[in-house]
């Protein structure tokens, strides 16, 4: 494995080299390698696709079909930073709609939308395990808790600046 | 980010560790971490599920079965390796308690898997974490490499010449993989589809072998079960129902927070003490027990002890410890709806009664809400669910149906309501409702 080419970071290619002989069976490590692809690539494209079935030691049509059965994995790139808010009961009842359409609004995106910037990407989503801080985003893989429109404003802010544009 | 909530009726057990900076394993030694391990080496297998058994834990995953009696269950003899899985999937609307657990003390889950591995006699043990709880991950994988550091894990953990592994595990966003056999599909890098049992786990797990799966919570609680005594844990709860939990406080309330309260904690207490009652001077309308899937009690049903069977007896079921209090205000329809929504998402649509029956039950839920039912709408939405109940093979259709039913049953007035063509008489917008469709 470590002789072939990759489309990979080398950090990431020795990680997979380690990560598919933890298990018993090498596809254990699929759904943490697609992830974890997905997070340097920016989405699982069909080069994600071709070289995590060749090491795991699968059919590139296996891939596909478990990779469609998991929410955070995209086909599509999404943008630098995701908005994905949660809208499930918890958060409905403190708010979560009425945040969702306010990022709605302020992003110019709907569900699934991406700024033309490519900065962000919106996404209504099922529970993040945040409900006792509801109403909560999360971006990328942070949390934010306890949200108003107004803090959101202030975090949309902090991100936009991170992103230099 | 996530913390626990401090009240005068707290019994700090599991969260005894929290934010004292125990993730660090040396902080974990000086607060008696794997102290308890080391315990378990010495008393061997029988005597460790005697204590299990003593504690009166049950499982903190939802569907509470006895973890003492859950790992009797698994063969002595195997020709195939056994396996030590927790359940760190945690995707129950309502529920955000294991978290904490992973992100204070998650030597406490490590020390957990071990005791388990050696009860049952497992070498190896996974630890599944939601995607999205990826800061987690990071912290579960030092704490990983902590112990392997230490001797805690490898192939003579603490010089006993006995072997154990551990390995941290992500999924990638499904509620379906936190069902006990399509968690097990997940980790060998499948669909999270669920297994049909007859054989069970316990007897055919993962990979074939004999798996004990538990709560991250459960897990959590072992090492403290071990230090203290079975019995004298089973001194804290009820009958039955050993020990404390965490309880997640949501929704309309004054001061919502994760809490650990003795298991058969009275609910109104619950809502109006620990959780600070409902804001704004609002009457409350209706309490969700434990997590989504659990039938809803009206506001008059709520003085009830919070323990399995307490709960199981008003006609609920106490779940995964998330409690959502629901003020005068909230639609139940749209309440409902929401909720349905979310199981038809997750529904891996393996089997048919899940598949469309969730389908149809948010199609109806989403016409009635909008003003567009019809009398028999109300009837049809509780025959579908009705129908549901039993037929799938996983508990994700009847976690479906049993709120929806109860939603009917209860409220039915206010569905009613709904049917005079002017829309929803709370005037609650689901704006963006095609959204997840």
């Amino acid at each position: 494995m470590a002789t072939q080419t990759t489309i990979f970071s080398p950090e990431l290619a020795a990680r997979f080299d380690k990560l598919v002989t933890l298990y018993p069976l090498r596809r254990s490590a699929l759904i943490p390698m697609l992830l974890y692809a997905q997070d340097e690539i920016g989405y699982i494209s069909p080069e994600v696709i071709a070289e995590v079935a060749q090491r795991v030691g699968i059919q590139e049509n296996d891939v596909v079909s478990v990779l469609s059965y998991y929410s955070l994995l995209h086909t599509k790139p999404a943008g630098k930073f995701n908005v994905q808010v949660c809208t499930n009961i918890c958060c409905m009842l403190r708010g979560g709609n009425e945040l969702f359409a306010h990022c709605s609004k302020r992003l110019g995106i709907g569900h699934k939308g991406t700024t033309p910037d490519g900065v962000f990407s919106l996404e209504e989503v099922e529970c993040i395990g945040a409900c006792s801080w509801a109403p909560a985003v999360q971006i990328n893989y942070d949390f934010h808790e306890n949200l108003t429109p107004d803090s959101m404003d202030k975090i949309l802010d902090e991100y936009r600046e991170k992103a230099g544009k | 980010m996530a913390y626990l909530t401090t009240h005068p009726d707290v019994v700090p057990i599991i969260s005894s560790r929290f934010g004292k900076g125990a993730t660090s394993i040396d902080k974990y030694i000086e607060l008696d971490g794997y102290a308890a391990v080391r315990k378990a080496i010495e008393m061997g297998p029988e005597a460790i599920i005697a204590e299990m058994k003593a504690s009166n834990l049950r499982g903190r995953g939802g569907a509470g079965f006895p973890t003492g009696m859950k790992w009797s269950f698994v063969p002595k003899q195997s020709e195939k390796p056994k396996y030590i899985l927790v359940n760190g999937d945690e995707s129950e609307p309502a529920t955000c308690k294991d978290r904490l657990i992973f992100e204070h003390d998650p030597h406490s889950v490590i020390e957990g898997v071990i005791i388990a591995g050696l009860a049952v006699g497992a070498k190896m043990g996974f630890i599944y974490l939601r995607g999205e709880y990826r800061y987690l991950l990071k912290i579960m994988e030092k704490a990983i490499d902590e112990a392997y550091a230490k001797g805690f894990l490898g192939k003579n953990i603490f010089g006993s010449g006995i072997e154990f592994e551990a390995v941290s595990h992500t999924g990638a966003g499904a509620y379906e993989v936190g069902e006990e056999s399509a968690l097990m599909e997940s980790l060998e890098g499948k669909r999270g589809i669920p297994r049909i049992r007859p054989p069970f786990p316990a007897v055919v797990g993962l990979y074939g072998g004999p798996t004990v799966i538990n709560n991250a919570e459960t897990l959590a609680t072992v090492p403290h079960i071990i230090r203290m005594g079975g019995a004298e844990y089973a001194k804290i709860g009820t009958e039955r129902n050993g020990g404390t939990r965490l309880f997640c406080l949501s929704g309309h309330l004054e001061k919502p927070g994760v809490y650990e309260l003795p298991m058969g904690y009275n609910l109104k207490k619950m809502i109006y003490d620990v959780g600070g009652g409902i804001p704004g001077g609002r009457k409350l309308k209706a309490v969700v027990p434990g997590g989504s899937s659990t039938p809803i009690l009206t506001a008059d049903e709520i003085d009830i002890g919070m323990d399995f069977d307490q709960v199981g007896k008003a006609g609920s079921m106490l779940g995964s410890g998330g409690v959502v209090a629901l003020d005068e205000t909230v639609c139940m329809v749209e309440f409902a709806l929401r909720t349905m929504k979310f199981y038809q998402h997750e529904s891996c649509g393996w089997c048919i009664p899940c598949r469309e029956g969730t389908d149809w039950l948010k199609k109806s839920l989403t016409r009635l809400h909008a003003g567009g039912g019809v009398d028999k709408d109300i009837d049809n939405i509780r025959y579908l669910a009705e129908n549901m109940l039993g037929r799938t093979f996983c508990p994700l259709g009847d976690a479906a149906a049993m709120p929806t039913i109860a939603f009917v049953k209860k409220f039915r007035k206010e569905f009613e309501d709904h049917l005079d063509g002017k829309g929803c008489p709370y005037h609650h917008s689901l704006e963006h409702e095609a959204v997840l469709a």
